[in-house]
């Protein structure tokens, strides 16, 4: 048995998120996928297991073409996936979990498929219980449920998607040993992460994606070096030190804590200055979004200070950031920044009108000057939902007070062209002249090593590395970002 | 795609949408009429001929427009902000209990009139009180507005029923027709010959252009409409989602109160189980016919209030169910529903 994708294309518009990828997986081994986030290793993969369908390509089983068009079929194929988000019922049992989406004949019991269960676990030496609620269970026996119940299903080819995050070390050599004693039962193991280590400990042979195209192919022993420049591409140079003088302090953390996203945030003290640019890496929900919304006020921490230009803004909410003069501005624009059914002009009315009536004429000249001096592609009275993302980040920005104290942004050029993301930068460096202190979050290091002064790297919750920009390297911050420091 | 482009062209689709609509309920409540039994036509003549056919009917259409109106002014501001108020029967109710209150205390008082404007004052707060435990229901404790005013109706038709069959009962016996008749010095003033209280009308009246003004002109409506299409956004904005909730719901509950005022000064001078007549129900209907603006609800409210008071007569002329008007109001809001829809299905491919 082999697997072979054949020149693979996904375009979502003018994004392509796989762009002619071809890789070839024989049996009995375990592959990995590598790459680093927005590279195109889960859209591939949901491709695979027929959760999206893809744009052009094909895929061979065995060497003949299949297509399919569902998750059922392809498993039907033999084909399966663990998404990174176990998909399964918290309301339901273990056992009920195991058997839904299975073909149940008219005799045969609860038992019988609390046997296959009980054997299936034991097989591999995972402790479930049938009787267990799913919503009592931490995300790593959720994916020990979920395997058991592909592997019932017939599955031959199993895919894991970033398995290895938010599970403890000892259900992680569980799942390692499990999935050897697979690939030696015969079976393909297709592994996706951004982690070298999972990687380096597990797999025979590896794939590298870069920007939805493969950068590289390499078999084990593995050389860490090789792998990372194939992650992360040219490495750009290294900035100079001694850009700027940093100002007064903006904002301190001491040891604050807090939940949310897959790792929450642990122990965080730092301390950021006037006319600092500090970009925050990381995998995403690593801690640097929870992080951005602690210091905004948007989530309270659970223990912890925070100092906001040397008053006390524990426990505040944003309005209370926003009046020190701070600015949040989110990665998802549609969701959180903007107000889909409201027109450009509204948007600056809500800003400019008073207590009781709404200043049209006000409005109305603010919509019109923002939308020259920053370029908008659109109208006054144009709905914002039907502005394109490189607009709607313009119009967002054109937001911002116009000297803020304190900028949080989230993936700010994501989703955006190099051009208008080279605009948002020009526009944002104007702010730490007047003293504005700049915290943004990226996927892109390249872009983190261009802007910023210095970056903080996060894993599982926690800053593990904050040194200036003109210190480190792109490949130093690709291997914290992997968890090795 | 700018708002103005949809609109330029928008006459020509209302009338389309209208007409398509028009067509299907008409089908179909012939459909249903035939298979009663009787002659679809005539059935329709006497809607017709009961609602408009002399100045008393229009009168009781009047009557009846009046608390349609206010109960669809009021939620207005709640569909603004994303809030669906099915509360709204209860917080009628709870205006025409307030309300009734007030006016027991003043059967006595030398100045009637004070005590009617009380009454309105009472009405409102009622209304208002009881929109505001849903709206704390649902920013406090994340209780569905659905759910809190479902429960909070079947509480104030208990408290209708217990005050009518209990400390309000007629002296004597205690009747579902309600608590004994006011005085008359307590009833709003009427148009002599057709039982009409002009004073009802002008709140109504009054609803509409304050709340065409206020959802169009004041900040508050501006950010009721932003809240309802982006509650996080327009928290990062710096609007209080929750203040704007409660104060969407106060004022729904506020016009609901005083219509249920006017049932009890204007329409029945007395207490009754069923006092709110369902006209908060039907509002909803109302606005969703509507498409959510105001210039529409006095139109449509008017043609709910024909069909309501035309349908009346129909089981004595016709042996035909009063609830065709019912029939026929739902199957309108379905077709409408049905016809967006489409419409956006269409528009999305």
């Amino acid at each position: 048995m082999h697997i072979e994708l054949k020149d693979i294309h996904k375009h979502y518009g003018p994004v392509r998120a796989n762009n002619g990828v071809n890789l070839k997986v024989e049996a009995g081994t375990i592959f990995g996928i590598l790459g680093e986030n927005g590279a195109g290793k889960s859209t591939l993969m949901k491709i695979l297991a027929g959760y999206i369908r893809k744009t052009s390509g094909q895929i061979l089983l065995d060497g003949h073409v299949v297509d399919y068009t569902s998750p059922a079929i392809a498993a039907r194929l033999g084909i399966g996936m663990l998404y990174q988000d176990p998909l399964d019922f918290p309301a339901l049992s273990v056992l009920e979990n195991f058997i839904i989406g299975q073909r149940r004949g008219l005799t045969q019991s609860n038992q019988s498929f609390c046997q296959k269960l009980q054997s299936l676990a034991d097989e591999l030496h995972f402790a479930l219980r049938p009787d267990q609620v799913i919503r009592s269970l931490t995300i790593g026996e959720r994916q020990q449920l979920e395997i058991i119940r592909l592997l019932a299903l017939g599955i031959n080819i199993l895919v894991l998607d970033e398995p290895t995050t938010g599970i403890s070390s000892l259900q992680k050599e569980v799942l390692f040993k499990a999935l050897r004693q697979l690939a030696t039962a015969g079976k393909i193991v297709i592994l996706v992460s951004h982690k070298l280590e999972d990687v380096e400990q597990l797999c025979d042979n590896v794939t590298v994606l870069r920007r939805g195209k493969v950068t590289g192919n390499m078999q084990a022993p593995f050389d860490a070096q090789k792998l990372l420049k194939m992650m992360f591409g040219q490495i750009p140079s290294t900035p100079q030190c001694g850009r700027i003088t940093p100002g007064k302090t903006a904002l301190v953390m001491q040891g604050v804590s807090a939940s949310g996203g897959r790792a929450g945030l642990e122990k965080c003290s730092i301390q950021f200055h006037q006319r600092e640019v500090i970009g925050l890496a990381g995998l995403e929900g690593s801690g640097q979004g929870v992080f951005m919304r602690v210091a905004a006020g948007l989530k309270q921490p659970v223990q912890g200070k925070i100092h906001m230009y040397e008053r006390d803004v524990t426990d505040q909410d944003y309005h209370v950031f926003k009046d020190y003069g701070g600015m949040y501005v989110p990665a998802s624009r549609m969701e959180e920044g903007l107000i889909p059914s409201l027109t450009i002009a509204e948007h600056f009315a809500l800003q400019v009108s008073g207590e009781f009536w709404v200043n049209w004429s006000k409005a109305m000249q603010k919509a019109e000057d923002s939308i020259v001096q920053f370029s908008i592609k659109g109208q006054k009275q144009t709905l914002v939902a039907s502005l394109s993302g490189g607009n709607q980040q313009r119009l967002l920005l054109s937001f911002l007070p116009s000297n803020p104290k304190l900028l949080l942004l989230e993936n700010p050029t994501r989703g955006l062209d190099v051009e208008s993301g080279h605009w948002v930068w020009r526009h944002l460096q104007k702010y730490c002249r007047t003293d504005a202190c700049i915290v943004f979050s990226s996927s892109e290091l390249d872009e983190i090593m261009m802007v910023a002064d210095r970056v903080l790297v996060f894993y599982n919750g926690r800053i593990i590395k904050d040194v200036p920009t003109c210190e480190t390297s792109v490949e130093e911050l690709g291997r914290a970002i992997a968890g090795k420091i | 795609m700018t708002r103005n482009t949809p609109q330029s062209h928008q006459p020509l689709k209302v009338l389309q949408n209208i007409s398509i609509t028009a067509a299907t309920v008409f089908c179909f409540t012939f459909i249903l009429i035939m298979a009663s039994g009787a002659p679809p036509f005539k059935a329709f003549f006497y809607i017709f001929k009961g609602s408009l056919g002399s100045w008393v009917k229009l009168s009781h259409v009047i009557q009846a427009w009046v608390p349609l109106t206010l109960c669809a002014c009021g939620l207005l501001y709640t569909f603004r902000i994303g809030l669906w108020n099915i509360g709204i029967e209860g917080q009628m109710i709870m205006g025409a209990v307030f309300s009734t209150a007030v006016l027991r205390l003043g059967t006595q008082s030398a100045f009637p009139w004070f005590v009617l404007i009380l009454s309105f004052v009472a009405g409102v707060i009622g209304g208002g009180l009881w929109a505001v435990i849903a709206g704390f229901l649902k920013t406090r404790s994340g209780v569905n507005e659905i759910f809190a005013g479902l429960g909070l109706n079947f509480v104030a038709q208990g408290i209708i029923l217990w005050l009518i069959f209990g400390p309000w009962k007629r002296p004597g016996v205690a009747s579902m027709s309600g608590t004994e008749v006011f005085p008359t010095e307590l009833w709003l003033g009427t148009i002599k010959s057709l039982r009409l209280a002009p004073v009802g009308v002008g709140f109504a009246v009054l609803a509409i252009i304050t709340s065409a003004i206020l959802l169009r002109y004041s900040s508050i409506g501006l950010r009721l409409r932003a809240i309802g299409s982006n509650s996080h956004a327009s928290y990062l904005f710096g609007m209080k989602p929750n203040q704007y909730m409660l104060l969407a719901m106060l004022l729904a509950g506020g016009f609901a109160g005083l219509a249920g005022n006017l049932q009890v000064t204007g329409v029945y001078h007395r207490l009754l189980p069923a006092i709110s007549s369902n006209y908060g129900y039907l509002a909803l209907l109302v606005v969703m016919l509507a498409d959510y603006k105001v210039w529409a609800v006095p139109a449509i409210a008017f043609f709910f209030a024909c069909l309501n008071v035309g349908s009346i007569q129909l089981p004595m002329v016709l042996q035909v169910d009063s609830s065709l008007s019912g029939v026929i109001q739902g199957a309108l809001v379905l077709a409408t529903l049905a016809l967006s829809g489409w419409r956006r299905f269409q528009t999305a491919n």
